[in-house]
């Protein structure tokens, strides 16, 4: 069964019409890359998988509930989809171990001891255990992106998509993070990675999708043959701007 | 100076323990009631958005004697009777409210929003977002605007001294009048303000220090 799945899907921001007839579906364990210019809607499309922005017509089914049903709870869709965002967003007023054992004493009802037992697995997994009692700002962004993503994979989620994880890191902290993404990949997560990174969509992605202004130009499982020469003429424009870079 | 302090003493000390006490009151309802509204006003539903925005516009911009007037003289004719100091700590609570009001959704709204969107990704929901994440983020900037509202609700709480409240500020008048000692016994009530507010200003600088010294957030 498919985990997520876009039929015709519309999205508006008023007057501004920012998705055009998406179709996409994405299978359980499929890490799915997403590439394109600035502004081309590749945020609001995975802000539409987890809620954060509604959609304005068509189907969207995320792990079997129907998202452009009013009387879907959006919190209970939430609790399955993780999202790693640009800045981080660590809660600024919590610890490290807090900020990931948060979410699932209060979302998952567990008890401290284990959501604080799980927490330091996941700061191994990612290579942070030494700071467990840091304060986010004591971070640097590399770390701080880390530490995001374990607490995403503390709520066990089904999926997890990430919004240009490493746009905001200094070069050298770039590698670090998307270390700790291939081996959630090789774990079989579900991914959804809006990223500049094409190395990391190459090496890693399942399957890249290329969108511009709102629309999904080109969706290739051959993601060698894609980045060799995309079929898609503003695909190829845009990876050639790229790799110049 | 001494002696008017000491032949009054005990209505000096009538009037400050009224003062604080109608000051206190005001403190913890207009806390919650100011807190209240903020959330009114940031809230999704546009209805509630309106009603938090009317009662701040309306409570903000009505002079506080009038508010007080209003349940020392009105609300007693439609029988419920307010003593001047209930009448008092009313108007006092309502219009220190709305400033609070202002002060809390202002701290509310300089939290990144980056911080509500991360928690509802986790599962939160906009309530436990809101108590966990937001509001004690807000709080802490909130500290040095807040303390000057509590400041000015102790000074506004001579509004008492309209309507019989027993406070510093109408036994100021008493003394004055019956003594003829104005200019002593009116810097006598200015001190006696001055003991509760300047201990109230160094604490809130202090709390200020004190909490942006640590657990500030990181502008990205
Ligand atoms: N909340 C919003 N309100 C109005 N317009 C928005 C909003 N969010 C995004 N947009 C617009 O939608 C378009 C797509 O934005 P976005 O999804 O952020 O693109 P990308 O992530 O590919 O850079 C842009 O033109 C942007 O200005
Ligand atoms: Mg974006």
């Amino acid at each position: 069964m498919s985990m997520i799945e876009f039929h015709d899907v519309e999205k508006y921001y008023g007057k501004f019409h920012a998705l055009y007839h998406i179709n996409l579906t994405v299978e359980k364990g499929e890490v799915v890359t997403i590439i394109g210019p600035s502004g081309s809607g590749k945020s609001t499309l995975l802000r539409t998988i987890n809620g954060l922005e509604r959609i304005s017509s068509g189907q969207l089914i995320v792990n079997n509930f129907d998202l452009a049903d009013k009387k879907t709870d959006m919190n209970r869709t939430r609790k399955n989809v993780g999202m790693v965002f640009q800045h981080f967003n660590l809660y600024a007023n919590k610890s490290v171990l807090d900020n990931i054992t948060l979410g699932p004493r209060l979302v998952l009802k567990e008890s401290k001891d284990k959501a604080e037992e799980e927490a330091r697995a996941l700061l191994d997994l990612v290579g942070l255990s030494e700071k467990a009692k840091s304060m986010p700002n004591q971070l640097s962004g590399g770390q701080q992106q880390r530490i995001a993503i374990a607490r995403s994979l503390a709520m066990k989620p089904q999926a997890i998509l990430f919004d240009e994880p490493t746009s905001a890191l200094d070069p050298e902290m770039i590698g670090d993070v998307l270390n700790v993404m291939k081996k959630i990949a090789e774990q079989g997560m579900t991914m959804i990675v809006v990223t500049h990174e094409m190395g990391f969509a190459e090496e890693v992605g399942d399957r890249v999708v290329f969108m511009d202004n709102g629309h999904i130009l080109e969706d290739s499982k051959d993601v060698r043959s894609f980045f060799e020469k995309p079929k898609d003429e503003r695909a190829q424009e845009f990876l050639s701007k790229v790799i110049n870079h | 100076m001494w002696t008017i302090f000491t032949n009054n003493f005990g209505m000096f000390m009538e009037g400050l323990g009224y003062t604080l006490g109608a000051s206190l009151l005001s403190l913890f309802f207009s806390l919650i009631i100011g807190t209240i509204f903020a959330l009114l006003q940031i809230n999704p539903s546009r209805t509630a958005r309106i009603f938090g925005r009317i009662y701040v516009e309306f409570f903000r911009n009505v002079p506080l004697l009038v508010i007080t007037m209003f349940f020392y003289v009105v609300i007693p004719r439609l029988g419920i009777p307010l003593s001047g100091f209930a009448a008092g700590s009313i108007g006092l609570t309502l219009y220190t409210s709305a400033f609070i009001a202002e002060t809390v959704r202002a701290g509310i709204q300089s939290v990144d929003p980056g911080q509500m969107e991360a928690a509802r990704s986790n599962g939160m929901t906009y309530v436990q977002a809101m108590r966990y994440i937001i509001l004690p983020q807000a709080i802490k900037i909130t500290v040095p605007p807040l303390g000057n509202q509590f400041i000015n609700l102790v000074k506004n709480s001579s509004v008492l001294a309209f309507v019989a409240g027993f406070d510093l500020m109408y036994q100021g008048n008493l003394i004055a009048s019956t003594t003829f000692e104005t200019t002593t016994t009116y810097a006598i009530v200015g001190i006696l303000y001055l003991i509760i507010t300047l201990p109230m200003s160094y604490g809130m600088t202090y709390l200020d220090h004190r909490w942006s010294g640590r657990n500030t957030r990181e502008e990205a």
